[in-house]
């Protein structure tokens, strides 16, 4: 097991004005792990994924990340060409809506590929042919490499979004309901190939859902959020089958059996 | 393998008025390598809760849960998540009563995903899966769908089989034997008798007479604890 954590987050509390967005959360991510933040609606997911990943600056608190030169840093310290550069190699963020994080003006094989430009690849041949790949292992055609992303599905999309983000082989995605807004066939298709992924890559993830059973499936730890806060944190199944808090037990005696 | 020392369990319903229902207080147990020990008691005694705290799926109240895990020891009552992760990919394997079935995974690769995750090889991995699946006589035309459509006899087996793939040194069942035929019943006699043979150590409960009498090497039975 590895000594030093991925990312190292303390007393992270981010106000929009008056009101609470998030409130003194503290974890620690480790290489190759999976936390899943779970709760309702408002109840400040989306508020701490993006204060982790520098979209949002927190009022107080701190996110450090492992950086390969300098440990772990303080990630609001960094510069903001450096902030950007992590965001292009280290992380991947797969939005909910797909053409939040797609260029929906250009090819499918040029959103795959424009990634590893940023990176710095230059072989026209190669970058095409690693899109390609991607898409295949995303399961989208390959030949539909030149069309526009207005011609796909939501399924392909969301696909196509996660080839984006993993084409540069980041070490650390976030994921804001990656599942969200697809119907449940899609839905089964894209969580057994989130699950491939981030296995086969050893990826590090943090998954923002409000839904149990897809936090069951992909995460390996829980974070059950209420306005703002972290009420119960522990391993997925515990956290699940022998919830403590008395708003995770709601949370999952509410859930439908189908 | 084991040492559970001062365990207790008690349930708080918050949804429904905060009731507390106790589930045992300072049970004590004790597992040796190559024994298999099964817990009995009447419904409501606590013998699957006590096998999920022993798994870290249910939290204890207070008390320690101490598993040999390599060379060192692990109290899986006060350890983090990510140790008990690691106790569960080399040490600890799980055998439910039922499968949580994964969408458009092929049972061949449920059976050999804790393989993988110890780090075999796919092929070897899916060597010694469908060694398992025959052993338990799933059909070869069953391996290569997805449980999720199989009768609740053969998701059975598959969970067996998954469950005995890797061979761990502890190895917990919970009623495995359920749902199960006389023929595949034997089969999992068989299973458990060679786990004992090579050290590990097993803890079940078992409702079949028949196999709770073929397969213990102790029986502990647990008393239901009343409201106080």
């Amino acid at each position: 097991m590895s000594e030093q954590p991925l990312l190292r987050v303390s007393r992270l509390t981010h106000m929009y004005g008056d009101r609470i967005g998030c409130r003194d959360v503290s974890f620690e991510l480790w290489p190759g792990e999976v936390i899943g933040i779970v709760g309702e609606s408002g109840s400040g997911k989306s508020t701490l994924l993006s204060c982790l990943s520098t979209r949002q600056q927190p009022t107080s608190g701190l996110v450090e990340y492992d950086t390969a030169d300098q440990g772990l840093v303080d990630v609001y310290s960094l510069s903001e060409p450096r902030q950007r550069m992590l965001m292009r190699t280290d992380w991947g963020i797969v939005h909910q809506n797909p053409r939040d994080g797609l260029r929906m003006g250009v090819s499918a094989g040029a959103n795959v590929g424009e990634r590893l430009m940023a990176v710095g690849a230059r072989h026209y041949g190669q970058i095409r042919d690693q899109a390609g790949q991607w898409l295949d292992k995303v399961e989208i055609d390959p030949e539909r490499m030149d069309d526009q992303p207005t011609t796909f599905s939501g399924g392909m999309l969301q696909r196509l979004q996660i080839a984006r983000n993993l084409v540069t082989h980041p070490r650390l995605v976030f994921m804001d309901e990656p599942t969200g807004g697809l119907d449940v066939s899609v839905q089964a298709r894209l969580l057994d190939l989130l699950r491939r992924l981030v296995t086969d890559l050893g990826l590090s993830a943090i998954i923002v859902t409000h839904d149990l059973a897809v936090a069951r499936l992909l995460a390996h730890r829980l974070m059950v959020m209420r306005q703002g806060q972290v009420v119960e944190h522990g391993l997925t199944d515990q956290v699940l089958d022998d919830p403590h808090h008395p708003y995770t037990q709601l949370l999952v005696s509410s859930v439908l059996q189908p | 393998m084991i040492h559970v020392e001062a365990l207790s369990k008690t349930y708080v319903l918050h949804t429904q008025g905060g009731i507390s229902i106790p589930v045992f207080k300072d049970a004590a147990l004790s597992v040796a390598a190559g024994e298999c020990v099964t817990l009995h008691g009447p419904s409501g005694a606590g013998k699957s809760t006590l096998l999920r705290c022993l798994y870290g799926n249910c939290k204890a109240d207070s008390g320690a849960i101490r598993v040999r895990h390599g060379d060192i020891q692990v109290d899986i009552a006060s350890a983090q998540p990510r140790t008990i992760i690691e106790v569960r990919r080399r040490t600890m394997g799980y055998v439910s009563q039922f499968l949580r079935a994964i969408p458009r995974v092929p049972a061949i690769d449920v059976v050999a995903e804790p393989l993988r995750a110890m780090g075999v090889e796919v092929e070897a991995a899916r060597v010694r899966a469908a060694e398992l699946l025959a052993r338990l006589r799933i059909p070869e035309r069953l391996w290569h769908l997805a449980p999720a459509t199989f009768s609740g006899g053969e998701q059975q087996r598959v969970n067996i089989a998954r469950g005995f793939a890797p061979r761990m040194p502890i190895l917990l069942l919970d009623e495995p034997t359920a749902s199960l035929d006389a023929a595949n019943r034997a089969v999992v006699v068989g299973l458990i008798e060679e786990a004992k043979q090579r050290g590990a150590a097993l803890v079940g409960v078992f409702h079949d007479d028949e196999v709770r009498e073929a397969v213990s090497s102790r029986i502990v039975t647990l008393i239901p604890e009343v409201s106080a």
